[in-house]
């Protein structure tokens, strides 16, 4: 894919790295991931990053899940892969599972109903808001919102199964996509 | 639970994250939709509102925004559901990358990679849009939590204000009545 880095970090070093990342990332941590790796550790250009986002972005799974994995076999191999995920999976599984065990033993109290009920207005607001920013860049472009349009009637009004909807839309908009190209 | 009935359970979760983890296009919540269909509506795990609630426990704790599969798993079937879930998760989505990644320098390039790419991004979008009115909806059952849904949506488009911040002062505004 490149030169090889004069310094390859270390599994260990990949697990920590990611680790961090894993600790300190609320709503959203890609960017902390960006910083971690191309600007405090350099261990990649940003060039070399962009790349290989591209990549984690184009696959299926969360982007920065798949960005552990892929920076850690890019180094030390399976190794590393696994030593990047689990650095970076670790705390917040361990963090969630213990949230969600308190939940559960005080899930009745009704201030702790009315928190969570107003957590999770607030969080439906973080998913909202990203929704839009996604939306943004497709607006202006009639087929292409004709097809995220049908996507969402279909997921959410219909309540059609993922996979159906997947199966319909996504050709029609890599055949849409493709005859743009040429 | 009979631990035959236990671990058909995870055998579920198993198969249905597997699933949900290649159908993940663009991340973690374009597949929120379809397993808030599974669960409520295939399984009867949960109501819509209960999985609203793991939705937002899930976002308030730090790391990656796919740990609501692991709330999901822990509240079905304990520490073992919780992570069969997370694994059934990440697992077959790692093994298509670690084949790519073998593959990725002679396809970077390839005219159908772009094609592939661009065409995939309104079925994101709609799945996008989706997630965030069928949360919205669970979480929303009076105006005024629906009014602070609106405005930390508002907040977080406009401002650069820390998503955390947002999360707080909705709990704290529910726990003293205020919504």
């Amino acid at each position: 894919m490149s030169a090889p880095v004069p310094n390859p970090p270390s599994s260990a070093a990949i697990f920590a790295g990611f680790f961090s990342v894993g600790i300190i990332g609320f709503g959203g941590v890609l960017p902390l991931t960006r910083r971690l790796i191309v600007e405090q550790r350099r261990w990649m250009t940003a060039a070399e990053f962009t790349d290989l986002l591209a990549l984690c972005q184009f696959l299926p799974g969360g982007n920065v899940i798949n960005l552990s994995v892929a920076v850690g076999f890019r180094f030390r191999g399976l190794v590393g892969a696994v030593a990047g995920f689990s650095g970076l999976m670790a705390a917040p599984v361990a963090i969630v599972i213990v949230l969600g065990l308190c939940y559960g033993q005080f899930a009745h109290e009704p201030a702790v109903q009315r928190g969570f009920a107003g957590l999770a207005a607030a969080a439906a607001g973080l998913i909202v808001a990203m929704a839009l920013k996604i939306a943004a860049p497709v607006r202006r472009d009639v087929p292409m919102a004709g097809l995220a349009a049908a996507t969402f009637i279909a997921i959410a009004l219909l309540r059609v199964p993922m996979l159906l909807a997947i199966v319909v839309m996504a050709p029609l908009g890599i055949a849409l996509a493709w005859r743009r190209q040429r | 639970m009979a631990a035959a009935a236990v671990s058909g359970v995870l055998v579920d979760l198993a198969v249905l994250y597997g699933q949900l983890s290649l159908l993940a296009l663009g991340g973690g919540p374009t597949i929120v939709p379809e397993m808030q269909r599974q669960i409520v509506e295939v399984h009867g795990w949960m109501t819509a509102r209960e999985f609203a609630a793991l939705f937002a426990l899930a976002q308030a704790a730090p790391g990656p925004n796919m740990l609501v599969a692991t709330l999901v798993g822990l509240h079905v079937a304990g520490v073992a559901g919780a992570l069969v879930a997370t694994l059934g998760l990440v697992t077959p989505s790692t093994m298509l990358l670690l084949f790519a990644l073998t593959v990725w320098e002679r396809f970077r390039d390839a005219p159908w990679r772009r094609a592939v790419q661009a065409g995939l991004v309104p079925a994101t979008v709609g799945l996008f849009v989706a997630a965030a009115l069928l949360i919205a909806q669970a979480a929303d059952p009076t105006w005024a939590l629906g009014a602070l849904t609106a405005v930390a949506a508002g907040l977080s488009v406009w401002t650069k204000i820390h998503p955390l911040w947002l999360l707080a002062a909705g709990a704290l505004l529910g726990v003293i009545g205020l919504v």
